[in-house]
């Protein structure tokens, strides 16, 4: 039964705690658009794309109107473009890019993900070929997101791919050097990458999912630091029921509203991500949620034990008020995402190693870190590769999204705007890692992959 | 169908009156209305029938949307499915 208070609560969380619907993302499968002919495939993507998602954003919005609640983004998510670009060696693998490119035009949708390959434990045709067509793809293209999975569990990680990937970002952001270097803010380096994520920039419509099907990723970091503010000296157990029930009320929100649009798209609803992703907007941050745990600042001591309870409070209060949870589910720590992350990362306080560590117990990676402009490439495939081993042992996601800010050192700032906010320019290690990478080869799987 | 409108701001002659002759216009017949003014802070929340609306509900969001601008208020308008979703198992 409806009663006053609770409308009210719902009222006050979407006004004044930026509580939204962060994407509803519809995943297309394109495996029947394959032909051996580069333009064919193409045009059957992009016929495909608007067929589908032609009413996406109409949708979205009709629904934003009926419950009164935001939703920021409207997005589509592709099968890896790599099984496309198998078919046709010949073909520029780019024009893939150009073709999404344009479907999301038609559209009006803010992204679409899955200029993807999967060589988590080797290449196959079309794999080598997009890959390394990726920084011409994002510099020529405006909403177009990549990723690429080079680790998982049950294979070990794929160093071949781990080493090319590194020069990729560089050459990336060498590219887009003219716009704050925009292009590796669209790329994501995964180990376990998971096949319904309705996220950018890491999403892609895995090979195993239906021929078409709607997600929804919910966010609120604002609404759980608002309730855990009303309890200043409550104890942590206390602060996880808490935590527990406001994800609880978020991740309905992100049904009902997915549900709805499966109705009106006449599309089978996929999963309920009940994510917390902070956007750059005051009272928007996973970093201020920390801190009003009991830490001066995010990145101090503590940081990791106050992450590992809020990522699975959020875990265990939305897993009950979804029929269907899945995606990425947890805290997200873009850097440059992220007020309180970026005041914590230019006062000194949170530190590239204190990230890896949060990685452990968050729900993706290295997330929108912005390093200087001279890195080695071999550098950021070491990056890569520590972050993929702590996926890879711990039977989780991680992903690696780094910026290198050409021309720029560090203390300096690079400005991306929107939802990708701004970043500080972060110190590395500056001794080498080069031979280790240029080894090549790949990490066996380890021990926990032997589950059978 | 049900859709909950909440209306808050300062208090004025005429709230309760224009909001129902927006849903008397629609054909939205008003259920049950709660109400207080907590000194000069004007706090209503209507439950209304919109099953026989004559029109879009898009549009009646729109029209109370708008009042409120006018009259300097915070209207919203939302179905009652998310109130129940978020608050009720």
């Amino acid at each position: 039964m409806l009663n006053v208070y609770n409308i009210l609560e719902t009222i006050r969380m979407i006004q004044d705690e930026c509580l939204d619907i962060r994407t509803i993302t519809m995943g297309i499968s394109l495996l029947d658009c394959i032909d051996t002919d580069i333009d064919k495939a193409c045009e059957k993507v992009y016929a495909k794309i608007v067929k589908k998602a032609g009413n996406l954003v109409a949708v979205g919005q009709q629904i934003e109107k009926e419950y009164g609640i935001p939703i920021v983004n409207k997005r589509i998510s592709v099968t890896p473009i790599a099984m496309l670009a198998a078919a046709c060696p010949d073909g520029d693998v780019v024009k893939f890019a150009k073709a999404l490119q344009r479907a999301a035009d038609t559209c009006g949708v803010n992204f679409i993900g899955g200029y993807s390959a999967l060589v988590h434990k080797g290449f196959s045709a079309g794999d080598m070929a997009l890959i390394k067509s990726i920084p011409e793809a994002l510099d020529v293209t405006n909403n177009i997101c990549s990723s690429v999975n080079i680790g998982s569990t049950k294979s070990g990680i794929n160093m071949d791919a781990v080493k090319i990937m590194g020069q990729i970002v560089k050459e990336s952001a060498e590219r887009t050097a003219d716009r704050d270097c925009i292009g590796p803010a669209k790329l994501v380096v995964f180990c376990n990458a998971v096949e319904d994520n309705p996220f950018m920039a890491g999403a892609f419509h895995g090979p195993g999912e239906p021929d078409c099907e709607i997600h929804v990723g919910v966010s609120g970091p604002g609404v759980v630091r608002a309730a855990l503010t009303k309890y200043p000296d409550a104890s942590i157990n206390e602060l996880a029921d808490i935590i527990k029930k406001t994800a609880f009320k978020i991740t309905r929100m992100g049904q009902l509203v997915g549900a709805r649009a499966s109705e009106l798209l006449g599309v089978p609803f996929g999963i309920v991500d009940l994510s917390l992703a902070p956007t750059p907007a005051i009272g928007d941050s996973v970093a201020h949620i920390i801190e009003e745990m009991g830490l001066e600042m995010c990145g101090t001591h503590g940081t990791t034990a106050c992450l590992a309870m809020l990522n699975d409070a959020v875990k265990k209060g939305g897993v009950m008020a979804s029929s269907t949870v899945g995606g990425l589910s947890g805290a997200f720590i873009p850097v440059s995402e992220d007020a309180g992350m970026i005041d914590a990362a230019v006062a000194g306080v949170l530190s590239l190693e204190k990230l890896e560590a949060m990685t452990a117990v968050c729900s993706v990676g290295l997330d929108m870190i912005v390093v200087p402009g001279d890195i080695a490439p071999e550098t950021i495939s070491a990056i890569i590769a520590d972050e993929a081993a702590i996926g890879m042992v711990n039977s989780k996601t991680t992903a690696v999204r780094l910026i290198p800010a050409i021309g720029r050192k560090e203390g300096e700032t690079l400005e991306f705007g929107g939802l990708l906010g701004s970043g500080p320019v972060m110190p590395i290690r500056d001794k080498s890692a080069a031979k280790f990478i240029n080894r090549g080869g790949r990490i066996p799987a380890p021990m926990q992959s032997l589950k059978n | 169908m049900r859709a909950v409108v909440t209306v808050i701001g300062k208090d004025t002659v005429g709230i309760l009156h224009k909001v129902s002759g927006i849903c008397a216009e629609f054909n939205v017949n008003v259920i049950e209305v709660t109400q207080s003014v907590l000194q000069d802070m004007f706090a209503m929340i209507m439950l209304v029938d919109i099953s026989a609306i004559n029109s879009d509900f898009s549009e009646l969001v729109d029209r109370m949307t708008a009042l409120g601008n006018e009259l300097g208020l915070s209207i919203h308008t939302m179905h009652e499915d998310i109130f129940n979703s978020m608050h009720s198992i």
